[in-house]
């Protein structure tokens, strides 16, 4: 198709520079190194690598399903036009078009945020992975906010107070950018392996060009990561269209003012959510290393 | 909890919130003991609460808790992975979280101290992060750091040189360091002090009131309460020079701001 | 070798459970060996490659049940040398009603080389359910390589998910990673739901001592459960209403020890 297939704010999403707190984060790194599972590059590398097949995947899909959910082009339908075909497409309609459905969809959209982070939430075993996560969530989302103004993302900080899961405000945050949703999938797989493998090079004092190496050498998986996810968020995206988001919109279509504080998000459908079936790789030594670091004397990273 | 309780986190409005004070500096120069001895000459005064960078885990939060100078529970502390210089200038979204966290719990408040880790001298903070900085020295760095420079040196709000009662044993020349400091500050104040003999840095103190005050007079229209600014007024410090306590003639200046207004 | 194996209760007089249908399908064989207990029996090999197995529970609102086994499941490869590798399958679907409470801790399952099995749970839980649910997976017999395995498992509480995990067992560049297993063997994780104070109502009497509450104040000033942590396992509170033991090990042995260390731990809490 003629539109264009990359998107330059994906670039930003995901460069550890992005002002939004990633820096103070390993991902158990910290805690591997400390116990001596991570101790080279070999060790560095295996890590990675068991880190992208079970959370990167996960944080991936749920990357790709905000996306989704957040994309204007998926909201700017109506509601008797499921968006879910062209979920993994671009597309985008004109900024004024993209602002109208975003505020209109927004309202729409709350009872979808919290359906979602449910799902983080029970594949979030650890309590220390599950702060981690909201943690950096939270301050992605602020700062997602400054750079690319969005009600859908002012809807996700409303429906989730506490700050939504990270890979949740990353998808957010990419659908506002004008992302596609295996674009922000991408971002996830990219973040959860480039934030231990920057905490390994400065704690390990590993080469940072091996390091590099050893992320490159991940790419085809993380390409590969980005389309299962993107693949799995399909059928959750059409049934969450037609369960939370059209019912949604025609509230907000007959009470202009309904995205208020004053009404709360809609509870999540007491059907099965949506998002049900999506991966939910568990890496149970992530989950000992996360709870392990909290309780570490001596810590440089927050998680 | 609509989106208008979000709306702050939009845009660094300095409007109706506490002044954020950076305070940064060298490995060891004494930021800590600078914050404590803040704590301990404006916590009766002010409304405070701190944010502390440490390097290690809690270890300079934990420092202040122990000593006692403020409410533990106003001591938030961020880790920065290993890059402190990081997290006060090229991604402060932790450290801000940590002041809004504060400022939401125990707000309204009038400032709030963002200790810095430990760093070298080019580490300043960001604008966005701490309306005004403080950089602290201590003359057993040698004499020519100042001459020296950095950001931190020339660009600081206030340069801070601590332990000046070491000054004799390593050989540092006071006036040197402050001739030096002068010459790359261009008119922006210096204070020498020794935390360790003056517990409560009052030359210090004195200048963050009144910059705390001045800020309080700019911002007041969505500052409603009227709390503690009566005892700035009493320093009679003008709000747009608080160098005005600053001085440069090479000795610690004998504390003088003794006479707090009682809350 | 397609075998549906069906279990439910329902309530008896004085407040009883009494087993309603108590249905065996080879292999799978169901004994009952006291009031609201149930032992599963493997009357075959198994399961082989090409079997696809299912056991649906179901526990009636107010009722208990208790499910074990004999021994642990050893899975094979289907019985064509040379053929591609076919998957075997075992389903456990459980529906706990309200006020019920179900207790299924079966032996391990033991991934012998070669195999390729898919294991799924799923589990329904009333609001005040209560549930203990104990799995194990060992990555071969000993000495073995382990065989290829696929275990997902899904709780929904109340209509809201709780737990959902999978473990993927059989590639050796993930199975070995310090991030997923490192060096163990096996991996078992026991699922505690219900309401707090669920510990009292489990058909097996936890002992107490040893709880450890503690709360800590996050950065959003919400109050979360904190986790307690052992060597090779931690006790996990959850999102929601219930706490997950996850554990590490070398052998089986080990793997019990540790879990079910984590299970008191867990049921203090």
């Amino acid at each position: 198709m003629s539109a264009p297939s990359l998107n330059a704010a994906l670039l930003l999403l995901a460069d550890s520079r992005l002002p939004a707190g990633g820096h103070g984060h390993s991902g158990g790194a910290e805690a591997a190194i400390a116990a001596g599972t991570v101790r080279d590059l070999p060790t560095l590398a295996a890590f990675l690598r068991g880190r992208l097949a079970t959370s990167g995947l996960v944080s991936a899909c749920l990357a790709a399903a905000a996306c989704a959910l957040s994309a204007p082009a998926a909201g700017s339908g109506t509601a008797s036009a499921p968006a879910g075909d062209d979920a993994g497409e671009r597309g985008m309609p004109s900024p004024a078009a993209r602002g109208r459905a975003a505020a209109g969809v927004a309202g729409g959209l709350l009872g979808g945020w919290t359906e979602l982070d449910a799902e983080a939430d029970a594949r979030t075993a650890s309590p220390a992975q599950r702060e981690a996560s909201r943690v950096q969530g939270r301050l992605l989302l602020r700062t997602a906010r400054r750079i690319w103004p969005s009600p859908v993302l002012d809807g996700l900080a409303e429906a989730v107070p506490e700050g939504a899961h990270h890979p949740i405000a990353l998808g957010a945050a990419a659908g506002a950018a004008g992302c596609a949703p295996e674009e922000a999938a991408l971002a996830a797989a990219y973040t959860s392996v480039t934030g231990p493998a920057t905490a390994a090079v400065r704690l390990l004092g590993l080469d940072p060009v091996a390091v590099h190496r050893l992320l490159a050498d991940l790419a085809p998986d993380l390409e590969r990561t980005a389309s299962t996810a993107t693949a799995a968020v399909t059928p959750g995206l059409e049934q969450t269209v037609s369960t939370v988001i059209a019912p949604g919109l025609e509230r907000a279509a007959t009470a202009p003012s309904a995205h208020t504080a004053d009404s709360p998000p809609p509870s999540p459908a007491p059907t099965a959510s949506a998002w049900a079936e999506l991966p939910a790789h568990s890496a149970p030594a992530l989950d000992l290393l996360a709870e392990r670091h909290l309780r570490a004397g001596l810590r440089l990273f927050v998680s | 909890m609509g989106a208008s309780h979000e709306d702050h986190h939009h845009t660094p409005d300095p409007h109706g919130r506490a002044l954020r004070l950076g305070i940064g500096g060298p490995v060891g120069s004494g930021k800590t003991a600078l914050t404590a001895a803040l704590c301990r000459a404006l916590g009766q005064s002010l409304r405070l609460a701190v944010v502390t960078n440490d390097i290690y885990t809690t270890e300079d939060a934990d420092f202040l808790r122990r000593a006692g100078v403020l409410d533990p529970e106003r001591i938030a502390a961020v880790q920065t992975g290993c890059c402190p210089h990081t997290a006060i200038r090229d991604d402060i979204a932790a450290n801000l979280d940590a002041v809004e966290t504060l400022e939401e719990r125990f707000g309204p408040l009038d400032l709030v101290i963002v200790e810095s880790g430990g760093d070298n001298l080019t580490a300043t903070f960001s604008r966005g992060l701490a309306d005004r900085q403080i950089f602290v020295l201590d003359v057993s760095g040698g004499d020519k750091v100042p001459r020296k420079g950095g950001p931190g040196v020339t660009t600081a709000d206030l340069l801070v040189i601590n332990k000046t009662d070491l000054a004799p044993m390593v050989g540092a020349d006071l006036t040197v360091m402050s001739r030096d400091a002068a010459a790359v500050r261009e008119g922006r104040p210096v204070l020498f002090t020794s935390v360790r003999q003056e517990p409560e840095a009052h030359a210090v103190a004195e200048w963050v009131t009144g910059v705390v005050e001045a800020w309080a007079h700019e911002h007041r229209h969505a500052h409603p309460h009227a709390h503690a600014h009566a005892h700035a007024h009493a320093h009679a410090h003008d709000a747009d020079s608080p160098e005005s306590s600053a001085h440069d003639t090479g000795s610690p200046e004998p504390g003088h701001g003794r006479d707090r207004t009682p809350v | 070798m397609t075998a549906r194996a069906v279990l439910a209760t329902a309530p008896g007089p004085g407040g009883r459970t009494v087993l309603a249908t108590m249905s065996s399908a080879p292999p799978i064989t169901l004994r009952r060996t006291g009031p609201g207990q149930v032992y599963l029996v493997s009357t075959a090999a198994g399961p082989l490659g090409g079997d696809d197995l299912a056991l649906d529970i179901d526990v009636a609102p107010g009722t208990v049940l208790d499910v074990r086994s004999v021994a642990s499941t050893l899975v094979l490869p289907g019985p064509g040398p040379g053929s591609a590798p076919e998957e075997s399958s075992m389903t456990v679907t459980a529906r706990v009603g309200a006020g019920a409470s179900l207790r299924f801790a079966p032996e391990p399952t033991v991934l012998a080389a070669g195999c390729l099995h898919r294991m799924t749970v799923r589990l329904e839980l009333a609001p005040d359910a209560r549930v203990f649910w104990r799995e194990e997976i060992v990555f071969g017999r000993y000495g073995e390589a382990s065989g290829r395995c696929r275990s997902r498992f899904d709780a929904v509480a109340g209509g809201l998910p709780l737990l959902r995990q999978e473990f993927t067992v059989g590639d050796p560049a993930i199975d070995a990673s310090p991030a997923v297993y490192g060096d163990a063997r096996c991996v078992g994780s026991t699922l505690i739901a219900g309401p707090p104070g669920a510990a009292a109502g489990h058909p097996q009497t936890p002992r107490t001592g040893g709880g450890r509450t503690s709360d800590s104040l996050s950065a959003g000033g919400r109050r979360t459960r904190e986790a307690i942590l052992g060597d090779g396992w931690a006790a996990l509170p959850l999102a929601g209403p219930g706490i997950l033991v996850s554990a590490l090990a070398l052998d089986a042995a080990e793997l019990r020890r540790r879990l079910e260390r984590g299970e008191t731990e867990a049921l203090s809490l």
